[in-house]
């Protein structure tokens, strides 16, 4: 099924799903049956109807039944064998956001287990990003040293609809976590924030209007981080945005510069440029993908953006807005650009090597 | 040597109220009372901390903006080539949560922004005021206002406790139609919920430099609700919103449509034709680029000539470049349509 | 052009469909209530594969919050990206002048039209064996 000789991929954005039966066995006791009576509960925010069911793509549901992403067989088919990927990464988008922590924290702990037993021990070309009770410091921290050394976990995954923004104090002990263990923070479109509406000026009414509004979490989160100082007290953190796409991003840091420019009296713990601060700190993956209507317009993206070093090609497999890994990207892209967006900078941020 | 002809329609000038007391003149009997008893501030809630990007005054203990001296004297008499100004009061009307008093506060500054403003300068128009968080109330109040000379735009706060194409405002919207009048969506507001989809950012700076994501919104949410299908003449204003960021959203926009129009299927084209119809953006701030040709390939994207319409914003200063600011970088037949001749289009002058 | 028989008609039910490998080409043959349609199995946009998607109706609207629905199971969405293709024309829902499936024509040919040598005919997967046995079929052919 490829059709690019020779230009080996990283896919840095893989779903796996895990069931809340492949789950059960990895929960202790007292978590199962509290998950079995009371379950998630989780904030408003997330149930707009999707384009397709699991919001996949329909030809992705294993034959051998489950739902898309819980097949490691078929994910190997449809995707990791049916192009030269050399490492894939996971993002697996189970709840862990729950209004109870410890709950929070033992879902993360027995997805973590999960990963490690059926996805990364059977199959080499797996990485894995840890998931961790992100709105609690304290668990979340140690979620972090329980794996930290593990090198088959490559970032630590928070979603970007968090009850405040992230560069808000309450989650700093965990970028410190991280920083310390040479991990990035993944921070993957999705989740719900504390219940407030998904813009910032109140519910969307469609699907429509919530995917095509994908990258406001993203800006929001991207200002917070930036103008909070996170970068100076943290100068080792790095930051993948997942899912977010790329032409919103010049745009911004263009805005963002000039306001900080003028207002920067309110903000002394930021004392470098914005755009710098972003450039040297964050990583983009690419899906998904723009799609301008003219040919040069994707190069004029990408000029204006002058990231090049950091994008990450992604395939959001099995979701709908998949892209294809090789029709994704315009094949107008010079051969060493390509290179580096399919492979060589995911090699060098996730420090991947053949296990 | 005569007066050089007037090619310059500022779309942004602003109007600030002093204080509530300056709208006693214009309020019923039982409002004037009920200030005076409960000491009643009107819309005090504000996230907008005055002094942080109006320009100083240069006289001291001036509220800048707050009287029609002073914009003479800063803008009408100070640049020659100026034909109209479009007076913006963003006094938040919708952190009112008592209906009547939202009404009552919009009406009074409507009558005093004709009786302080219109009538002190013929260079002068006016977007009207609403009780946006009310749309029945807010039609009522377009209604009354629309025919008042000098009254050209109904102004809405870009944020909201919903976005406007949804179902809600479809009352607000009608009257709008029904007096063919364009809508302004303003910088700012303080609807009670968050500016943001993450919550309460902890500075002014974060939410300044965030309100171009709420354009956005607002955007999509007018096209997706179909407000361009069901008011075929309606037009719209994004006022102080930045401009850089519009073309990448269209893109992402018009791809998305392609996959998912089932949901909204009066959508009939392309979201971009839409924007690029019936939708204008006011040029400062542009949130330009430092680097001249890059700029020029933002303004190549937006792929419009009529898109942009000329404004100062006074007395904010964004901290702009004077090149972007006074368009030098444009060729001239472009840089006079964004001076004059768009907003002549756009707002029928 | 060439024409090649790629299954009978009795294999494609009403609102069904099959895959069928012709020339190099996997191709999508559609049963709309009784008339055949074949459309490329590859999605113009990023090549997914269109004929695995779901069938539905034309969805319209001259009024929001009105869904206008008719043609019931004519319409087909690509199961990545969704954007829909009319199955009797291959034209997209959104841009059906400039963005279209590719679309073959189909003809149905009695069985015992067929007798070896039929003018034309590109032999396999129904070769001649078959013929003597079931002469009655009817054959569904595509030219490309």
């Amino acid at each position: 099924m490829s059709t690019e000789s020779g230009t080996r991929m990283v896919d840095c954005d893989i779903h796996n799903t895990i069931t809340a039966g492949a789950l059960a066995p990895y929960l202790p006791k007292k978590w199962q049956e509290y998950h079995r009576r009371f379950g998630r509960r989780q904030l408003p925010g997330d149930f707009y109807p999707k384009a397709m069911p699991f919001a996949s793509r329909t030809d992705s549901w294993p034959p051998a039944g489950g739902p898309p992403g819980s097949d490691l067989n078929f994910l190997r088919r449809q995707l990791l064998d049916s192009w030269p990927i050399d490492f894939g990464i996971l993002n697996t988008l189970i709840t862990i956001r729950n209004q109870e922590r410890d709950y929070d924290a033992a879902m993360a702990m027995a997805a973590n287990a999960c990963q490690i037993a059926e996805w990364l021990e059977p199959e080499p070309r797996l990485r894995a990003s840890l998931l961790v009770p992100f709105e609690d410091a304290p668990l979340a921290v140690a979620e972090i040293e329980r794996h930290g050394a593990d090198r088959r976990f490559v970032q630590v995954l928070i979603p970007s609809r968090t009850s405040q923004p992230l560069g808000q104090r309450k989650y700093w002990p965990i970028f410190a976590a991280a920083a310390a263990h040479g991990l990035p923070i993944g921070i993957h479109f999705g989740g719900w924030s504390g219940g407030y509406p998904i813009s910032g000026a109140g519910w969307p009414s469609y699907y429509l209007e919530y995917h095509t509004g994908m990258s406001q979490t993203f800006q929001a989160q991207l200002i917070s981080l930036i103008c909070e100082g996170v970068f100076e007290d943290f100068p080792d953190l790095k930051v993948v945005f997942i899912e977010g796409g790329l032409g919103w991003i010049a745009p911004l840091l263009w805005r963002l510069d000039r306001s900080w420019r003028q207002l920067r009296a309110e903000t002394p713990r930021l004392s470098q440029l914005p755009s710098e601060c972003f450039r040297r700190h964050f990583w983009l993956t690419t899906q998904p993908v723009e799609e301008p209507p003219q040919p040069g317009q994707f190069s004029t993206m990408l000029d204006h953006l002058g990231m090049n070093g950091h994008l990450l090609a992604s395939t959001d497999y099995p979701h709908w807005d998949f892209d294809h890994p090789d029709h994704a990207l315009p094949s107008s892209l010079p051969a060493d650009v390509r290179r580096a967006i399919r492979h060589d900078n995911a090699c060098a941020l996730y420090r991947l090597e053949s296990t | 040597m005569s007066a050089p002809r007037p090619n310059q329609i500022d779309c942004d000038v602003h109007a600030v109220l002093p204080s509530i007391e300056a709208l006693l003149p214009y309020l019923p009997a039982y409002w004037r009372e009920q200030i005076a008893q409960t000491g009643f501030k009107g819309p005090q809630d504000r996230w907008y901390p005055i002094r942080a990007v109006a320009a100083a005054s240069r006289i001291k203990d001036e509220i800048p903006a707050s009287k029609v001296e002073y914009l003479k004297r800063d803008v009408l008499d100070a640049r020659r080539e100026l034909e109209f100004a479009i007076l913006n009061c963003d006094c938040a009307v919708e952190t009112l949560h008592n209906p009547d008093a939202a009404a009552a506060i919009a009406s009074a500054l409507n009558e005093w922004l004709a009786a302080e403003w219109l009538a002190c300068d013929s260079r002068l128009r006016a977007s009207i005021v609403v009780p946006s968080q009310f749309p029945d109330l807010a039609a009522a109040e377009i209604d009354r206002m629309a025919g008042r000379p000098g009254f050209v735009q109904v102004l809405l706060p870009v944020r909201s406790e919903a976005p406007y194409g949804s179902r809600n405002f479809r009352a607000l919207f009608g009257a709008v139609a029904r007096h063919g009048l364009p809508v302004g969506l303003h910088f700012g507001g303080a609807p009670g919920n968050p500016p943001t989809p993450i919550g309460w950012p902890s500075f002014y700076l974060e939410e300044y430099a965030g309100m171009s994501s709420v354009f956005q919104t607002q955007l999509i949410s007018i096209v997706s609700g179909g407000l361009f299908d069901l008011f075929p003449d309606l037009r719209l204003v994004l006022i102080e919103g930045g401009v850089a960021w519009l073309p990448p959203m269209l893109w992402r926009f018009d791809k998305n449509w392609k996959g998912l129009r089932r949901e909204i299927p009066w959508v009939r084209r392309l979201p971009s034709e839409y924007i690029r119809e019936h939708v204008r953006l006011t040029t400062a701030p542009f949130d330009a680029p430092g680097d001249a040709r890059q700029l020029s390939e933002v303004v190549a994207t937006l792929g419009s000539d009529d898109i942009l319409l000329y404004a100062s914003d006074y007395p904010h200063a964004h901290g702009e470049d004077r090149s972007v600011t006074e368009l030098e970088f444009l060729p001239a037949a472009l840089a006079a349509r964004i001076k004059s001749e768009n907003a002549r289009t756009i707002y029928r002058f | 052009m060439a024409k090649h028989i790629v299954g009978t008609v009795a294999e494609i039910p009403l609102k069904g469909r099959k895959l069928v490998e012709v020339a190099g080409r996997t191709i999508g043959i559609f049963n709309l209530g009784g008339e055949f349609f074949a459309l490329r199995h590859r999605c113009p946009h990023q090549g997914g594969p269109l004929c695995d998607g779901p069938l539905g109706s034309c969805v319209t609207s001259s009024v929001p919050g009105q869904y206008d629905v008719s043609r019931s199971g004519e319409i087909l969405r690509c199961p990545w990206h969704g954007w829909e293709f009319d199955v009797r024309t291959g034209q997209s829902w959104f841009d059906p002048k400039a963005v279209r499936v590719r679309s073959y024509e189909i003809e149905v040919i009695p069985g015992r039209n067929l007798a070896p040598p039929a003018p034309g005919m590109v032999p396999g997967p129904y070769i001649a064996e078959s013929y003597p046995i079931t002469v009655e079929q009817d054959y569904l052919v595509v030219e490309l």
